[in-house]
């Protein structure tokens, strides 16, 4: 029963959009399908807040590998969303400025702007950074040119990548630039036609094919062909 | 020659290099130009690319007074190739006298609003908050934020971020719909970003009486899959650092264009500042992959052989 009203609410939202496209009196109707998906998205953050929590339970129990750093996920979490909702040293919003929790819960000199600026800023930071020490090893290790077309990659790849910064214009700067017919070499100017006509041609065919397939689902969603969004157990799959 | 028995050649020794090495390589080839630069403060010259071009004349061509919705879409793991868009960015809006609507999609975006203000406006007091620059701050649903913003901005946010009704706000006067901005700005590090904003706000207003301009910042992967959209439903893109650099260099020449004797502080360089690094960790990429390349080739015959 929960599982059909599901898919009749789903299937009626989308009904919704897409006739508000063709009937003018219906437009404030897909503004209120959209703010039912808004509260749906917020309430998300506490299904996912909520799953967070048991899996992390469930690992700490079963005292498992790796058990530790489910702990400091747990302990992280719950203390970053306490001082979130506790507006811990947030200072007051300039509208009202006797009442403590009338500020933002980032507001600069609160706990959470703290915890944000101290914390999540340069960890997140540092683990983006690490990457280029991974993708240099990976480029000695695993770049390898095994037949034609990983030619063709690479060398795209070293057009692009030399293009992309000064190199470009200082390997390349010997070719004249007001000649036309030969400018368009410089590895910046190859590496801007790379992007320009090979990306946007590859890019646009996918961004097509992926259109007409989210299309297709949504009609599927629509008719209650796919149940997939409901998750395991819904007897749909894909229809 | 063949080497002898126990004993590995050149090429075997390479193949089976410690990695930590090549984190050694890379760390010099980051941190020797960060110093160069840091000590010296000279920086590459750039040369703007259309897309980046294009994105700077949108800016300039708006009249004063003309407001402009921000959209910070990013968090602090894409803020060392994102911050210096973002900050470049409002620095044109606010040297133009344009004023500021900002807001993010990203949970962790708020705090980045704040900083890329605070960077920007520095001491001024002139750029009053309200009259000529409004905080939005965050609001969950992604695309459902964006289409309510179609319709009606209050329907997304009633309030800024000091709690201060939409309506109360000087420089929020007349705005009902998200058309009724000049311009959009998205400096995104993926979903929700740019490609959403063009999907749901930019294309329906393109069949109507007044076109949105829109702008993009995006990473460097997220580039090519918002090229298609340009230059019809964008007048421009700052496609990762590299862009980033081309708009900075573009606004730091209008500066010293203005007040030749005008000295631009090296937080308004960032990204230029940053090109260097860049350089030599391509250029080592390249040497690796190249390296990598001969070590398989010349390790190949003997492999065969084995």
């Amino acid at each position: 029963m929960s599982r059909s009203l599901a898919v009749l609410v789903a299937g009626i939202a989308a009904v919704v959009m897409v006739l508000s496209k063709f009937i003018v009196p219906m437009e404030s109707a897909e503004t209120t399908v959209a703010e039912w998906f808004n509260a749906m998205a917020a309430i998300a953050f506490v299904l996912g807040g909520a799953s967070l929590l048991k899996m992390n339970l469930l690992a700490i129990s079963a005292r498992g590998p790796g058990w530790g750093y489910a702990a400091v996920t747990l302990v992280t979490f719950l203390v970053t969303l306490g001082v979130g909702l506790l507006k811990v040293g947030v200072p007051p919003s300039p509208a009202f400025p006797g009442h403590s929790m009338g500020g933002s819960p980032d507001g600069e000199g609160g706990a959470l702007w703290w915890l944000y600026e101290y914390l999540m800023s340069p960890i997140t930071g540092t683990l983006f950074a690490l990457l280029a020490f991974y993708v240099a090893s990976a480029a000695f290790r695993a770049f390898r040119a095994k037949n034609a077309a990983a030619m063709f990659l690479l060398g795209t790849a070293f057009v692009v990548l030399l293009g992309r910064t000064y190199a470009g214009v200082l390997v390349t700067s010997w070719i004249p630039v007001d000649w036309p017919w030969v400018s368009w070499l410089r590895l910046e100017n190859l590496s801007a036609v790379i992007m320009s006509v090979f990306t946007t041609a590859g890019t646009r065919a996918m961004i097509i094919g992926i259109a007409i397939g989210v299309a297709a689902t949504g009609i599927k969603i629509m008719i209650g062909l796919d149940r997939s969004y409901l998750g395991a157990g819904s007897g749909g799959g894909n229809g | 020659m063949a080497p002898r028995d126990g004993q590995s050649s050149f090429l075997q020794r390479l193949d089976r290099i410690d990695r930590r090495w090549i984190f050694l390589a890379m760390l010099l080839a980051v941190a020797a130009p960060i110093l160069w630069v840091g000590v010296t403060g000279k920086t590459f010259p750039e040369e703007p690319t259309p897309a980046v071009q294009g994105a700077f004349d949108a800016v300039e061509a708006l009249p004063a007074d003309a407001r402009v919705l921000i959209s910070m879409d990013f968090d602090p793991a894409s803020a060392g190739e994102l911050q210096p868009m973002a900050t470049a960015i409002v620095r044109h809006c606010v040297l133009r006298g344009h004023r500021i609507c900002a807001m993010t999609l990203w949970p962790a975006g708020g705090p980045i609003i704040d900083g890329t203000m605070q960077d920007v406006l520095g001491g001024r007091t002139d750029f009053t908050y309200g009259e000529r620059w409004v905080n939005l701050g965050y609001r969950a649903g992604f695309e459902g934020v964006m289409k309510q913003m179609n319709a009606h901005v209050s329907l997304a946010y009633a309030n800024d971020v000091r709690k201060t009704p939409l309506e109360q706000i000087p420089m929020m006067k007349g705005i009902d719909g998200i058309a009724d901005f000049d311009m959009l700005v998205s400096i995104s590090a993926g979903y929700a970003g740019a490609k959403e904003w063009v999907q749901y706000s930019v294309s329906p207003t393109l069949t109507g009486r007044k076109p949105l301009k829109f702008v993009a910042g995006s990473t460097g992967v997220q580039t090519p899959q918002l090229i298609p959209y340009y230059p019809n439903q964008m007048a421009g893109i700052l496609g990762a650092i590299k862009g980033a650099a081309e708009y900075e260099y573009l606004v730091n020449q209008a500066v010293l264009k203005a007040d030749p004797g005008a000295v631009v502080p090296p937080r308004f360089q960032e990204a230029q500042r940053r090109m260097a690094p860049q350089l030599f960790g391509h250029v080592l990429m390249v040497l690796l992959i190249v390296l990598g390349n001969v070590v398989f080739v010349g390790l190949r015959p003997r492999e065969a052989r084995a």
